[in-house]
């Protein structure tokens, strides 16, 4: 089965001489979700740039379900549905008819266009806007007719730029269901995130880029299982001795009754519990200090910079 | 799905859009020209012209009014494709069409016939109120629908490059304002360059737009200053070279690709 992305010794320089892509290679099987993570400026957009035909690549391959980007682009145009981070539609034409026309230029007749138009509006909640002109909409809503926009000629791969970015938690949580029943369907689905919860919660593989090279390329499961150490915050019942030490683990007061403490790979956390007691600490709540990817995806981004 | 499906359909969608678009804005696009033509013809046509007395052999209002009419085709079917295309650009709605597999033949075809619809329209409302000041009579139905046809082509293609290279809105003005308007007004709109001396005639003889208004007068009055069979040789090869050029920015992604 030919893979649904596939990218090798792709490299991109900008007019400015800018090296935005220093060769990377990627592969992505086709029904995964794939995360491609990175820092700003780190060249995650620049390659679904090149992959969209938005962008001229410099050297390199790149082929969406098998079909040459460049050569071949009406073949990967039409399996290829992009959700940009930048708001792209027409902010005068009618919610409806920027699917609608969307969907013309992938080839869908009228009928067509209007019956997949009509569903996702539903599918997404939209289909009460669809009279009113895209500019009316909220930001959340203008990101949710970019999707249906993508998917009005059901592309059997799906770029996601930040789909979520600005968009409130209830509605960013409704669309994770939709993007999840969507890849279970079949849809392969590469998304670029800052919420790296998001890329834990729905995605089976992920790789990180940072300048312009992937640093990284595993699935989410042995990326997390590579976890070195994992920092927990303790808030405690009275106030943690200022001296607070505990053998074997690093702690650091960080508050009158918090403290942290980084309990590394092979240690327990009841060991902990058991050692605060011990000192006369009583916990009342413990939480992870931050996401476990976003750690790891720290740790490896400040490491390749150093 | 067919390659050539794709491109059919996607074609008609682009001309939807685009007819729609200036069909929403009918009072920015379809009502100024007529106002604008209405009062060419009540101060040039009828106050001016009766003192003017004959032109080209036939009553000035009458001779003004083929001009008229050509050079509303000209202006909107210029204005609509630079303005649409630059507005697609502008709000990065072109992105849209980039992403899909429209081959770039197909994106071109569909602004310029946006473009040759609208200066159609317009020269059908303009010829509709020159009714009011003259009769009109037919002399070459071939040669007006003709060079009205590959007049609006011509200039949509022009417009068409504009919106690309355009970087900001008053670069879609700058043509309009400091070329084609004089390059009109210069054409032999309202005065025949025969009345002109012999090395202004000749300079006049290199205005493009002075061979579109003359063949059109020519279909509607059977008079012209120039040859009609080379006017449209003429526009024949600009139309072919404006839309290799125009077909070259678009592969290349000029403006739109980075």
């Amino acid at each position: 089965m030919v893979p649904a992305l596939k990218v090798q010794g792709l490299s991109k320089v900008y007019d400015n001489g800018f090296q935005a892509l220093k060769g990377i290679d990627l592969s992505v099987e086709q029904g995964d979700f794939f995360a491609l993570l990175g820092p700003n400026g780190a060249g995650k957009s620049t390659t679904l740039g090149i992959l969209s035909g938005l962008v001229q690549k410099t050297a390199g391959l790149a082929e969406v379900m098998g079909f040459d980007v460049n050569k071949q682009s009406f073949g990967a145009r039409l399996n290829l549905g992009v959700v940009p981070q930048e708001f792209n539609f027409n902010q005068f034409e009618k919610v409806e008819d920027v699917v609608v026309t969307q969907a013309g230029y992938f080839g869908l007749s009228r009928r067509e266009a209007r019956t997949s138009a009509e569903y996702l509006l539903k599918e997404l909640d939209l289909w009460d806007k669809r009279d009113e002109p895209s500019r009316m909409l909220s930001g959340g809503m203008k990101r949710r007719l970019m999707i249906a926009r993508a998917l009005v000629h059901k592309p059997k791969v799906l770029i996601l730029d930040e789909p979520t970015a600005g968009v409130d938690i209830e509605l960013r949580r409704s669309m994770w269901t939709f993007m999840k029943a969507l890849n279970e369907a079949g849809t392969t689905i590469i998304l670029t995130t800052h919420y790296l919860e998001e890329a834990e919660q729905l995605c089976r593989n992920i790789a990180i880029i940072n300048r312009g090279e992937i640093v990284r390329c595993t699935s989410v499961r042995a990326l997390l299982a590579n976890m070195k150490s994992e920092t927990f915050v303790f808030d405690l019942m009275s106030q943690a001795p200022a001296d607070l030490q505990l053998a074997g683990w690093v702690v650091r007061v960080v508050g009158e009754d918090t403290i942290e403490v980084v309990v590394k790979e092979g240690q327990s956390i009841n060991s902990v519990f058991e050692a605060l007691s011990a000192k006369g600490c009583l916990v009342r709540s413990m939480r992870p200090k931050s996401n476990r990817l976003e750690e790891l995806f720290v740790d490896l981004v400040q490491g390749d910079n150093q | 799905m067919s390659h050539l499906t794709v491109q059919w359909v996607a074609l008609k969608t682009i001309v939807v859009k685009e007819v729609r678009r200036f069909t929403r804005i009918w009072q920015q696009t379809l009502v100024p020209p007529a106002i604008t033509m209405t009062l060419y013809f009540v101060i040039f046509g009828n106050l001016i012209g009766s003192r003017i007395g004959e032109m080209g052999g036939v009553d000035y209002m009458s001779f003004i009014v083929p001009g008229l009419i050509m050079m509303s085709v000209i202006t909107n079917a210029y204005g609509n494709v630079a303005s649409s295309f630059f507005s697609n650009k502008f709000q990065q709605s072109i992105e849209e069409l980039m992403v899909a597999p429209v081959h770039p033949a197909t994106i071109l075809l569909g602004f310029v016939s946006g473009g040759v619809a609208r200066g159609v329209m317009v020269g059908v409302i303009v010829t509709l109120l020159s009714l009011y000041f003259t009769d009109l009579t037919i002399h070459h139905i071939g040669v007006v629908v003709g060079i009205v046809l590959l007049s609006a082509v011509l200039f949509s293609l022009g417009g068409f490059i504009n919106g690309v290279h355009a970087r900001t809105f008053d670069d879609i003005a700058i043509v309009p304002t400091f070329v084609i308007t004089p390059l009109t007004y210069l054409g032999g709109v309202f005065y025949s360059i025969s009345l002109l001396p012999e090395h202004w005639q000749w300079v006049s003889q290199l205005n493009p737009i002075l061979y579109m208004v003359n063949t059109f007068r020519y279909g509607i009055l059977g008079v012209s200053d120039v040859d009609v069979v080379f006017s449209f040789l003429m526009m024949g090869v600009f139309i072919v070279i404006l839309s290799s050029y125009s077909l070259w920015l678009l592969k290349r992604g000029t403006g739109m690709r980075q």
